[in-house]
């Protein structure tokens, strides 16, 4: 696939708005519709059309993260919510809030689902990327007409 | 320690550790110690439940803080303990022997972090005390096997993983409908409450009908005939480590599930459900198994198929349905386990130093390995059913429960099974071990091919081998306190008070006014119709 100047163009301005609303979709996800693995499939997704626009090699490299230590850090995240509770003496799993000032509450469920969120991300990516490894002609490639797409 | 924490430190560490072995992705070794620890941490966890066990009881946690009949709980009765305490074992056995074992390619594509969720599948489905996280426990286990059974991506595993997959996909999509047409009748998914309530549902047969989805959807995952056949097709392509943890494993959670489910849930038609279906199942399964294995010339495969024959022991013990019995069941399932992974594990030494899994090529390894070959010897008669071996007493129990019970046919099917299994056993030990006859090819003038040279790597693949075989003597010689240990799993397992009671406190909810008028509305709906 070719470098697409539109779609380009048009990346760069929705991927920070997708990234943007995928993490209102998680933090809106505890009362109303939304949550850690819709916001997570948004986010993934900001980052695949970034790598359709400008090749996977950029889009790895504005993830600064590599995808699977995404994945990691997101399943350690939930698992450190559902211990969190074992320290105040309230069983394995037990949802724990507290208010902070200005009226804020703040619990470990909302810390679950930034875990699911960085999995969903993680492991999105992780498949997106392998595809073009595997070959597939849905990125653009670095060299195809002599220039990388960075410097474009 | 507290009961609650050691019941979900089986769950906690494999996931806690698959998390840390996918941060050191690129350090094998770490996650080869990783690994080891988890693997150590459950069994330790595991036996120190046991201990609690012992002195209180049933231990029941409800998750979250949510009670009983509405949140999930985690339930160790003896029957999880021993299947924790079992599995961890091999888990233990197979972190050592996966460090020579595993190429660091497949290391490097995730072998570890998948090992630990495996276990965390496993462990989870012998804890929880609700049927849909049942469900959600073997789906966990499915994905990781899934993963497992490709990883290394050669043509055969390819081949043998498209039937694995399918087959187990048919298996959710049962075990799914059953769980919902189980919530459309008795309006809950707590094993427990529906050990209550399933008994007083009014249209029986409504009940047996989907106690039959469970036991198409647990067949599967046991691989009881008709439907193992995906078993010996995928069973012998992954490295042998990962053979012989899905050996020893994956279908004794099938048979776990099914012990659990027709001891708790589906008791209303004995008559029809154990001593029919499941005693017609077992018999066959026992047959076709080792008449299967029979048929094959590699080592692995041959192993694949007995794996088959011998579910079809364990489900006779739970077909037969009297305390004996199921003692036998689950003495065979201890046995078992141990012997069927120690077995795959001597096929991967085996092949490292005779070159091949086939029957056809391995020749002569007695010769510069008597080692490997007792060690060979022990696990092979074992599981054969000489005395004074595990399998002997496991067998034992079984056909004296079968007799006290009447139940003369499936005894003799037994037996002669048993036969046959030796029959097999000496097959792999006159074709690997002794000297092959003078065919032309790689052996030399006396039919003994050259002495490999043991590498580092093979002596630790040794000693998890030679561990197993020191677990399966144990079993032999100290085969009274197993024994114990089983028959106070089988008294709970025949009357299910206890394990109701520490679930759900001593209110006895089907007697609550909702669930009455719901139930009477729903089982009067089915009238109905």
């Amino acid at each position: 696939m070719r470098l697409s100047l539109i779609l380009r163009t048009a990346a760069r301005l929705l991927v920070p708005l997708m990234i943007l609303f995928s993490v209102f979709l998680m933090l809106r996800g505890h009362n109303e519709a939304g949550g850690g693995f819709i916001g997570g499939l948004v986010g993934a997704s900001a980052f695949a059309l970034y790598a359709m626009a400008y090749g996977t090699k950029d889009a790895r490299r504005a993830l600064y993260a590599d995808p699977r230590t995404l994945m990691a850090s997101g399943v350690g995240i939930a698992l450190v919510s559902a211990l969190i509770p074992l320290f105040s003496g309230a069983p394995f799993f037990k949802g724990l809030w507290t208010t902070l000032p200005g009226g804020l509450k703040l619990g470990t469920p909302i810390l679950f689902d930034i875990g699911v969120y960085l999995l969903v991300v993680g492991m999105t990516l992780v498949v997106i990327y392998e595809l073009d490894d595997d070959g597939l002609s849905l990125f653009p490639r670095e060299n195809r007409r002599g220039t990388t797409p960075s410097s474009s | 320690m507290d009961a609650d924490l050691l019941l979900i430190l089986p769950l906690v560490l494999p996931l806690a550790a698959a998390v840390l072995a996918l941060l050191f992705r690129n350090v094998p070794r770490v996650q080869a110690g990783i690994n080891l620890i988890s693997m150590s941490g459950v069994l330790a966890a595991s036996l120190g439940l046991l201990a609690i066990i012992n002195e209180q009881g049933i231990q029941a946690f409800a998750s979250g803080g949510w009670p009983a009949p509405f949140g999930i709980v985690l339930v160790a009765d003896y029957l999880s303990v021993i299947m924790l305490i079992v599995s961890a074992i091999i888990g233990v056995a197979v972190a050592v022997y996966a460090i020579p074992n595993i190429d660091t390619e497949r290391v490097h594509f995730g072998f570890y972090p998948f090992m630990n969720l495996l276990m965390l599948g496993i462990n989870g489905s012998f804890l929880t005390g609700d049927l849909f996280n049942l469900y959600v426990w073997f789906e966990v286990m499915l994905i990781s096997s899934f993963v497992l059974i490709v990883l290394g991506n050669t043509e055969d595993q390819l081949a043998g993983a498209v039937k694995y997959v399918m087959i187990n996909l048919v298996s959710s999509l049962f075990f799914l409908t059953g769980a919902g047409l189980v919530y459309g009748t008795a309006g809950t998914l707590n094993m427990a409450e529906l050990s209550l309530v399933l008994n007083e549902v009014e249209s029986s047969g409504l009940v047996t009908i989907i106690s039959m989805m469970f036991l198409i959807s647990f067949g599967i995952k046991a691989a009881l005939f008709p439907l193992f056949f995906w078993l010996p097709a995928s069973y012998h392509t992954p490295p042998a480590a990962v053979s012989a943890f899905f050996a020893g494993l994956l279908t004794k959670v099938g048979v776990y599930a099914m012990i659990r489910v027709f001891t708790l849930l589906f008791t209303q038609d004995i008559g029809y459900t154990h001593t029919t279906m499941l005693m017609w199942v077992a018999g066959l399964t026992m047959v076709t198994g080792v008449l299967g294995a029979a048929a094959q010339n590699d080592f692995r495969r041959v192993l694949s198929f007995h794996i088959v024959s011998q579910i079809g022991y364990m489900i006779m013990g739970l077909a037969i349905y009297t305390p004996l019995a199921l003692i036998g069941a689950v003495f065979y399932i201890i046995h078992h386990i141990i012997v069927k992974a120690n077995l795959f594990l001597v096929s991967g030494v085996a092949q490292r130093l005779g070159g091949s899994f086939s029957l056809k090529k391995l020749k002569g390894l007695y010769a510069h390995h008597p080692g490997l070959a007792i060690l060979f010897l022990i696990p092979a008669f074992s599981l054969a059913g000489f005395p004074p071996l595990s399998g002997f007493w496991a067998k034992l129990v079984l056909a004296k429960a079968g007799i006290e019970a009447g139940a003369y046919g499936i005894v003799a099917v037994a037996i002669a099974v048993g036969l046959f299994t030796m029959f097999s056993m000496t097959k792999i030990w006159v074709k690997a071990f002794l000297p092959g006859s003078s065919e032309p090819g790689a052996a030399s003038e006396n039919g003994t091919p050259e002495r490999t040279p043991m590498t580092m790597g093979t002596r630790l693949m040794y000693v998890p081998i030679a561990a197993l075989a020191a677990v399966t003597i144990m079993i032999s010689v100290f085969a009274g306190p197993v024994f114990d240990l089983a028959e106070r799993s089988a008294n709970e397992l025949s009357d299910s008070s206890a394990y109701i009671e520490a679930v759900l406190g001593h209110e006895e909810p089907a007697a609550d006014p909702y669930t009455r008028l719901d139930l009477d509305r729903r089982s009067g709906g089915v009238h109905a119709r």
